[in-house]
């Protein structure tokens, strides 16, 4: 119960903060609008049973903050090769389908995987199940890239102790 | 140099346009029309900075929300021909 | 000072543009939607990336360099879900991938 209490907390917090920074305008007429907005989207959220422990994972923040600099540096090698492929005239694309390891262990971690894999362009994630993700790869070096497991193990520290 | 971004915004708009027009999937339809939507964000925010008035950007992540939700309920709608039910249609 | 962030501005400015233009061509060239969504992946990424970067140095006071940072991250959170959804449906529907499948489970 007392964790209910802090996500529902938390969810209003958060929410009023983005509306107070969007707003701009600080008059009691649009504040009130910002409260009623508020209640009104966190009453959805439970509905949802979105307003959880998975749903707002405040224990990453730490490790994400080291993770988002990593991902951003491979995102940006991944486009380098990406385009050189599309702007170099012979097209050299080598598609492959692979299944890889995900060796996080909750659905969180592997969801972060997944993603990780799509946002990086010239992998794409198709399908996850049984701890594993079914993804697409354009190029060789996407290929040879995804094979080391990286990735895999920087989301696995990602997540912690789950 | 606001304007050469905004120009070279909507060449790939234009790019994506014709994609969408070609098709000839449903899907390669929608992924452009999604690669249109991002440029529409980012086009509404360079935009903002040309006129001097970035208050264009509460419109930006608008669109950005709506071409997200919209891409989704074009797919759901694609696959189970209705937005409402979660089970497949046989 | 101020002309060297605005030169740093114009780089990241026309680098997104460049890149934005190069996923355009690529959405257009590809041979099919699988191809083609790493292309689309290429724009929502890099080319948003550097535009509001570039944008972020020229932004006048702290609010717009918030709200700048929140469509970014907003663009990068939602791009990999649509890019998913997108190609999982083409391949639930039996849109044929050019290469042979892989089962092997690999590290």
């Amino acid at each position: 119960m007392p964790h209910r209490v802090l996500h529902f907390t938390a969810t209003a917090l958060l929410l009023m903060a983005t509306w107070l920074i969007w707003s701009g305008h600080y008059v009691f007429l649009i504040n009130t609008y910002g409260v009623l907005s508020v209640i009104a989207v966190v009453a959805l959220g439970v509905r949802l049973g979105v307003v959880d422990e998975e749903g707002q994972p405040f224990r990453l923040l730490p490790r994400m903050l080291l993770y988002l600099p990593w991902i951003t540096w491979e995102i940006v090698k991944a486009n380098w090769d990406v385009a050189k492929a599309i702007v170099s005239p012979g097209m050299p694309i080598h598609q492959r389908l692979v299944r890889v390891k995900a060796s996080q262990k909750t659905d969180l971690g592997q969801v972060l995987y997944a993603n990780s894999i799509t946002i990086t362009p010239g992998t794409v994630s198709l399908d996850v199940r049984d701890n594993t993700i079914l993804v697409h790869a354009l190029t060789q070096g996407s290929y040879e890239g995804l094979l080391t497991g990286e990735m895999d193990k920087k989301v696995a520290w990602l997540e912690g102790e789950g | 140099m606001f304007l050469v971004a905004t120009i070279a915004v909507l060449i790939t708009m234009a790019l994506a346009f014709v994609r969408a027009a070609l098709g000839p999937t449903v899907f390669d339809r929608v992924l452009a029309v999604n690669v249109f939507g991002t440029q529409t964000v980012l086009l509404i925010a360079v935009a903002g900075f040309l006129m001097g008035r970035p208050q264009f950007l509460d419109m930006a992540l608008t669109y950005a929300l709506m071409n997200f939700i919209g891409t989704l309920a074009v797919l759901k709608f694609a696959r189970y021909g209705s937005l409402a039910d979660d089970e497949k249609r046989a | 000072m101020a002309l060297a962030l605005d030169i740093l501005s114009w780089i990241f400015l026309l680098s997104g543009a460049t890149f934005a233009i190069i996923a355009g061509i690529g959405v257009l060239r590809f041979p099919d939607v699988y191809t083609r969504s790493h292309a689309a992946g290429l724009g929502d990424t890099l080319a948003t990336l550097l535009v509001i970067l570039g944008l972020l140095l020229q932004s006048p006071d702290w609010m717009v360099a918030v709200k700048l940072i929140m469509v970014l991250a907003f663009v990068w959170f939602t791009s990999p879900i649509s890019g998913h959804a997108l190609v999982k449906a083409a391949y639930a529907h039996g849109v044929k991938i050019d290469c042979e499948e892989e089962d092997a489970v690999s590290h």
